[in-house]
């Protein structure tokens, strides 16, 4: 590969874009395809089914062998409310390879002696969320237990492509939480998008039990595959 | 180090910005049950040095020396790797799955 195609496929991914690279496995040929240009291309098809799956693999066309690595720009993991569960789920997302940013207003909450190692801002959601662009490649967990804090943070999730959406509360607090959002005027399909109570069924009792639980869902949601278990009932 | 794909495509980047012989392996096919999806890369500079995997550690040592020969005369090879056999040299994959691997200098 050539050291600028190189650069250029980095530089796609800081900027959070979309990109293939298309190799020509006989001649070794290579090019980088971004999301923008793939209309345009030869292979303008297989690149656009591949992107939407994010599966990179070897197709075949008029002859010739060409593999295509889908680039998908890094997941990241926004967290409402600098809680006891959100210092061990901003570790283990991290560690599963997600970039995560903590928002909570309250500075008491939202400290860097709290979380080392992981960005916090300490403002309300709806004014860091635009900033930050919920794009499909993003994920938020509302983890307040505040309306005041979650709802404005669930409500521009909604209006994003983000693709996953959770939010902890018992049922009861949830349907008090849906209550609100219609007021707001989503539809019943929109809200569906929430998951909560939030996290896999797993018995979590421990804060960091629950960050395992919604990291789970969280790694579920990005790879979209139903559970085993769902397979077979 | 836990390195994700920017990680290691950015230290491939880094290591030839260096004036380092670099080559890049990536999974292009998988066959059975392969520990690393397809895509996925190893990054060798002329050191031997690497970050990432192919294989989750089976065919990595394989992966290393033949990309050495990559740096050394610029042509990308493709590696296939199936299960171990006890009667051959080459290394294999224990899980019994088998995979192919795009080596190429990065120049």
């Amino acid at each position: 590969m050539k050291l600028d195609l190189l650069a250029a496929l980095n530089a796609e991914r800081r900027a959070r874009r979309a990109a293939v690279l298309v190799t020509d496995l006989a001649s070794h040929a290579q090019r980088l395809v971004r999301a923008h240009e793939i209309a345009g291309d030869p292979l303008a098809e297989a690149l656009g089914e591949r992107l939407a799956m994010g599966k990179s693999g070897t197709i075949e066309h008029e002859g010739a062998s060409y593999f295509l690595n889908v680039q998908a720009p890094p997941s990241r993991l926004v967290v409402i409310g600098a809680v006891h569960v959100s210092q061990a789920l901003a570790r283990m997302a991290q560690l599963t390879g997600f970039d995560v940013t903590i928002v909570d207003p309250r500075t008491a909450f939202a400290s860097p002696e709290r979380f080392p190692d992981v960005r916090v801002i300490a403002d309300w959601p709806d004014r860091v969320l635009p900033g930050i662009g919920l794009d499909r490649y993003t994920g938020v967990a509302a983890l307040t237990h505040d309306p005041k804090i979650d709802d404005p943070a669930l409500a521009l999730a909604l209006r994003s492509q983000c693709f996953y959406i959770g939010a902890l509360g018992s049922r009861k607090t949830h349907a008090r939480r849906v209550d609100r959002l219609q007021a707001a005027g989503f539809d019943a399909a929109a809200i569906a998008r929430i998951h909560a109570p939030i996290g896999l069924d797993i018995g979590a009792v421990s804060p960091a039990e629950i960050a395992v639980s919604i990291l789970g869902e969280i790694v579920l949601d990005l790879r979209r595959k139903p559970l085993r278990t769902e397979k077979r009932s | 180090m836990n390195s994700t794909d920017d990680d290691i495509l950015q230290q491939a980047e880094q290591w030839r910005r260096a004036g380092k012989g670099v080559a890049l392996a990536t999974v292009v096919e998988t066959w059975g049950s392969a520990p690393r999806p397809v895509g996925s890369h190893l990054v060798i500079d002329e050191d031997g040095l690497f970050l990432g995997s192919v294989s989750g550690g089976c065919v990595e040592g394989d992966v290393v020396t033949e990309a050495q020969d990559v740096i050394a005369d610029g042509r990308a090879r493709m590696l296939e790797y199936g299960v171990a056999d006890e009667t051959a040299w080459r290394v294999g994959l224990s899980c019994g799955g088998r995979i192919r691997v795009y080596v190429e200098k990065v120049d």
